[in-house]
This record gives structure tokens, sequence and C-alpha cells, in this order.
């Protein structure tokens, strides 16, 4: 593991200690965030599927009697008779917020008259037309509802695999930086301190001898005198 | 207030003018992405495309995954479900989970 590169003093580990406890914390609080968006995720996501299915199911029985109504209508008669929709569907955005990722919430105003979908008039046209264009309606609020649930499920994914790429680089990288950091800092402080201890008990021993040499000659002088 | 489009071949699309969705037709990639370009600065919020369509512009539509809006949805086109848009949904699960345990059954 690399360590940091700072200097070893008192003051640096101090400083390092305390980013080690945020990170420690941080890390926490991460990984507690992280269950919880996996646990909505999975709602959501399994909402996402079912909607999916039910919206491809709709859709498809809406291809299929669209098909047969252009089978027994004439290309440019069909435009014709749907050029000029009678519903419109406007979405109304709103935000929601999921552990603190927003998501849309759609809101849709569908502005028509509930008794008549069809934007052509029944004389002209056939009634396979009439069938298609009800199993379109029909599958139009599950494509809607489709539509929400899969971007919250998009960006729910997202904000997990940023966070877990959060965590492991706090779990992995961050905090065993730190240790090592101020492990190798205590244990040049110690040897600095070892250092200097030995220096002390080395000049005290040559001051000692040097009294004692002293002494000594002073006892002699007194002797011979 | 937000619209909704769809982006696809004519045929398949043309049923969704009833119900009041915005259609535009696009068949070269060129054409899509400059439709769902249009349609990402007129503020539509729910863009759905084909799967044929989607086919040519994957790169592109991945690029508006991360933001908020537009929800660009893949759907079955007329010749019917080619399970790309399944496909999304379990892409994301993927991406969230790092692995595919959700359709694993």
């Amino acid at each position: 593991m690399a360590k940091l590169n700072v200097n070893p003093t008192r003051m640096e580990m101090t400083r390092l200690k305390k980013q080690l406890k945020t990170a420690i914390r941080g890390h926490k609080l991460l990984k507690d965030k992280l269950d919880e968006l996996m646990k909505q995720f999975l709602d959501i996501v399994k909402e996402n599927k079912r909607l999916r299915e039910e919206a491809e199911k709709a859709l498809d029985s809406a291809y299929k009697n669209f098909i047969i109504a252009r089978a027994v209508l004439s290309q440019e008669f069909l435009g014709e008779a749907l050029m000029m929709p009678k519903q419109s569907v406007a979405v109304d955005v709103s935000v929601k917020n999921i552990m603190s990722v927003n998501v849309p919430v759609f809101d849709f105003k569908t502005e028509d008259n509930q008794s008549d979908i069809y934007p052509y008039g029944l004389a002209f046209t056939s009634g396979e037309l009439d069938s298609a264009m009800e199993s379109f309606s029909d599958a139009m609020q599950p494509l809607l509802r489709l539509a929400e649930s899969e971007k919250t499920a998009q960006l729910l994914a997202q904000e997990i695999e940023k966070t877990r790429r959060r965590v492991n680089a706090l779990e992995n990288v961050m905090i065993p930086n730190y240790e090592e950091t101020i492990k190798y800092i205590s244990m040049k402080l110690e040897e600095n301190d070892r250092a200097s201890t030995t220096r002390l008990m080395k000049v005290k021993d040559m001051i000692a001898k040097k009294a004692i040499e002293e002494r000594r000659q002073k006892d002699r002088a007194l002797q011979q005198a | 207030m937000y619209k909704v489009g769809i982006i696809g071949d004519k045929d398949s699309i043309m049923g969704f003018l009833a119900l009041g969705i915005d259609i535009f037709p696009a068949y070269e990639a060129d054409e899509i992405k400059r439709n769902i370009r249009d349609l990402v600065e007129k503020e539509y919020a729910i863009i759905y495309i084909t799967e044929q369509a989607s086919l040519l512009v994957q790169e592109y539509i991945a690029r508006y995954k991360d933001n908020r809006l537009p929800a660009i949805i893949i759907i079955p086109g007329i010749g019917g479900s080619m399970g790309i848009g399944m496909n999304e949904v379990r892409e994301s699960a993927k991406r969230a989970i790092g692995a595919d345990i959700l359709f694993s059954e």
C-alpha cells in the first residue's frame, strides 16, 4: 500500500487522524445509502419489468389491429383519417426525491372526450381501423407509466453505480492509505524519540566521565599536599 | 407543459398520431439523431423510439440516459418485439446490482 507523501510530524499525524475519522464516517454513511438505494431499486426495477411486459403486450395487439386496418384502407386514406387527432397528451413534470436522487414524476393530462377517440368520421372508414384505434388507446396508459418507471430505474442505477464506486474507493484506497501513513509517522516519531534518548544517555555518560576525572585529579592534588 | 413524441418508421408510429402523440418519421441514423436533438430542445419529456430506429443510434440514446429529462423509451416497432426494450431494463439492473439476478430465473 502506498503511503501518502507527508512530513512525519506530530501535527501532520493529528491532521491525518482527523481525516481518517471523517473517511470512516463517510464510508459508513455511504454504505448505508447504498443499501437503501439498492432496496428501493429492486422494487422499482421489478415494477419496471412488469410494466414493460404489460406495455409491450398491449402494443403488440395494437399493432396487429393496425396492420389489418392498413390492409383494408389505402395509405393515403389512412393518413388523412388520422391527421387531426382528437386527443392530445401533455405532461406535467414534477420531481420526486428518492434517497437524494431526483427522479421525474410524469403527470399526464390527456385532453379528450372519453366518448369518442376516433379522429375521423365513421362513414368512410372501416371497423378495423376503429378497433385498431381502440387498442392503441388501451396501450397508452401502460406506455406512459412505463416511461416514468424506466427513467427512474435508469437514474437510480446510475446513482447506485456512483455510490458504490465511492464506497469502494474509501474502503480500499483512502482508508488504508491514511492508516498506513499514520503508522509510518508514528513509527518515525518513536524512532526519533529513541534516537534522542540514546543521544541524551551518551551525553550524560560523557559528562559523568568528565566529572569523575575532575574529582580524581582534585583528590590526587589533595593527597600530594 | 411538456410534450410526448415518438420517432421511428412511419408504419409503426402512425397509429400513435390518433392518441395525440407527435410523430416524427425517420429512417436514417442522421435523421433520427437530428430528430432526437430537436425534440430535446423543444421540451419533449418523453420520447418513444422504435427498436429498429434505436439500433442505429444506440450511443446517442445512451447519452441521455443519465439526464433527468427526457426519458427516451425504446418500444417495439410494428414488426414485433426484438427484446431490446427489455434488455434496457436488464442493463440498468446489471449496472446497479452488478449481476443479472432479476432475469435469471
